[in-house]
């Protein structure tokens, strides 16, 4: 299949994506992308895209169905809010990464920064290095999957996403606590390292999840809600 | 938001063409920072002589008309004072004492800004388009060992050149910095008993503040940094550049950018990673992200 070719020595990152845009599938190979912002983001097809070097902050943010590629680092935000699809890097990407996703599958081959996945809805995230601190900060659904160590206050103020590390965490957030792994979590990892493309085994990770003591509605406190609201 | 480049040369190869490389990042960081810019450009200096850089704001002044404010200094220090002036900048040259000269000049003449002083810094600020800022003051031109210099939007004070960075207090040291400190006011009055002399309401001018002083009670810049951990209240990403050194600090919760690149010939930091894509041999360098309170410093120093 053919695929063409952005040089963005050349073009503009508007044009890129906007033809992006444009098509509903297609092989795209971007070069010289020099640390640029917004590379690729905004997807909404069935396209490829491959982009050779490092990329600045938002890189395929907001993405839904397609693939991308890159092959270097990314800066900030890469992939946040993103949809359905599947983003993948073989460097390292800073603060961010895949922020509030909502579905898809996010693939970081060596370290993610401070934040990777705050505030995930429903994203699968697998890094294969380490993540930083505040990491699936007030996580809400989805997966976090991490092949090296992560920083202070993993999982702070967590809703309901799993995370998984197979290295050591420096600390867990406010309400973050280890639980036990289940043969379905044994299967969740399996799945999510072949979709990236990642060795290791299942059982070499532990899981951590919500403690579920900062939901702040308590049953037993409705008649006091109830007689302060007459007061 | 602001912009904020670093370049430090560990070799000598690319020492003739520092000040294109900086020029080059600078260009990057427009967008991050562009009501004004300035650029602090290390070289190695001669022994024994102190540089005083001077800013008459606005006024385009020539070596002759730096002439009598010199020749005042000179009586003051007792030492010679050569001049080279660079439209409103000027810097002074001098074997006397480079700390009681600005002392002097700060105490007597307000309408003079010393943007630096010390064996191997020259510092050039203003208000404007950060090229035409790189531009005014020749930074492509300029060889040396390192640079850090700065885009800025302002948000702690107002768009005047005196509230452009990098800031120094001290001797050789040079601060950059993105983000906001919440406790400048306090740490500024604390200083002052200590002191240090301030020539802005800027808080970054503070954190420089805050350095000179460390280093001057006898800390080296690891163990200054250490202290401005605990001191230091806000949001900051540093990039620092000392005698014969450079380093970066960012705060314990890290929400301002940093990126660093390395090779064996050169250690560079931006706030984003378009600034040091324009670098030679960037392809082979090791990219990574700085973390928060760890203390990255490179001295030449052997």
């Amino acid at each position: 299949m053919s695929e063409s070719i952005f040089d963005l020595a050349d073009v503009t990152v508007r044009e890129l994506n906007q033809t992006l845009h444009a098509n509903e599938s297609g092989t795209f190979r971007v070069l010289n992308p020099r640390g640029a912002h917004a590379v690729a983001a905004g997807i909404n097809s069935d396209v490829e895209v491959h982009i050779e070097g490092s990329v600045g902050y938002y890189c395929a943010g907001m993405h839904q169905r397609g693939t991308v590629r890159v092959h270097g680092n990314a800066s900030t935000g890469l992939a946040e809010n993103i949809m359905s699809g599947t983003v993948h890097i073989t460097g390292s990407a800073t603060m961010s990464a895949g922020a509030t996703g909502h579905g898809g599958l996010l693939v970081i081959e060596g370290n993610a920064g401070s934040r990777c996945g705050i505030s995930m809805k429903g994203v699968d995230i697998v890094v294969g290095g380490n993540v930083g601190h505040m990491s699936a900060f007030m996580g809400q659904a989805g997966n976090l999957v991490v092949l090296g160590d992560a920083g202070a206050d993993l999982g702070d103020s967590l809703y309901e996403a799993d995370i998984y590390v197979r290295g050591a965490v420096e600390s867990l957030g406010s309400d973050c606590v280890e639980k036990e792994l289940r043969p379905e979590d044994l299967e969740t990892i399996s799945r999510l390292l072949s979709a990236a493309g990642l060795a290791a085994e299942p059982t070499d990770f532990t899981r951590y999840g919500s403690a579920r003591e900062l939901y702040n509605f308590n049953v037993d406190d409705i008649n006091a809600e109830l007689a302060e609201g007459q007061s | 938001m602001c912009g904020i480049v670093g370049l430090f040369l560990k070799t000598d190869t690319y020492r003739s063409e520092l000040g294109r490389h900086t020029a080059a990042m600078l260009h990057e960081m427009r967008g991050r920072g562009p009501d004004s810019a300035g650029f602090a450009v290390y070289d190695e200096g001669i022994e024994g002589q102190t540089r005083l850089t001077l800013l008459a704001e606005g006024r385009d002044f020539s070596s002759a008309d730096w002439k009598p404010l010199a020749a005042s200094l000179e009586d003051v220090l007792s030492a010679e004072v050569s001049v080279r002036s660079i439209l409103d900048h000027a810097v002074f040259e001098t074997k006397g004492d480079g700390r009681a000269a600005r002392q002097w000049l700060i105490d007597n003449h307000p309408s003079i800004d010393v943007l630096s002083h010390g064996r191997q810094i020259e510092l050039y600020k203003s208000v404007g388009d950060p090229d035409l800022v790189a531009e005014r003051y020749d930074l492509a031109t300029r060889s040396g060992t390192h640079a850090i210099a700065h885009t800025r939007m302002a948000t702690e004070s107002a768009v005047t050149t005196n509230g452009s960075h990098p800031f120094v207090t001290g001797a050789d040291t040079c601060l950059v910095h993105n983000g906001s400190l919440s406790n400048h006011n306090q740490l500024r009055k604390r200083l002052e008993q200590r002191g240090e002399s301030f020539q802005t309401e800027n808080d970054s001018e503070v954190a420089a503040g805050y350095l000179s002083w460390r280093l001057r009670e006898g800390d080296s810049i690891d163990e200054a940094l250490h202290a401005a951990l605990a001191d230091l209240d806000g949001f900051y990403t540093f990039a620092i550049g000392v005698e014969s050194g450079f380093a970066i600090l960012r705060d314990p919760i890290a929400c301002k950018p940093a990126v660093v690149a390395e090779t064996d010939d050169w250690v560079a930091m931006s706030s984003e990673y378009g600034a040091i894509a324009t670098l030679p041999d960037v392809q082979h360098a090791t990219v990574f992200e700085p973390e928060p309170s760890v203390i990255y410093s490179w001295s030449l120093a052997a």
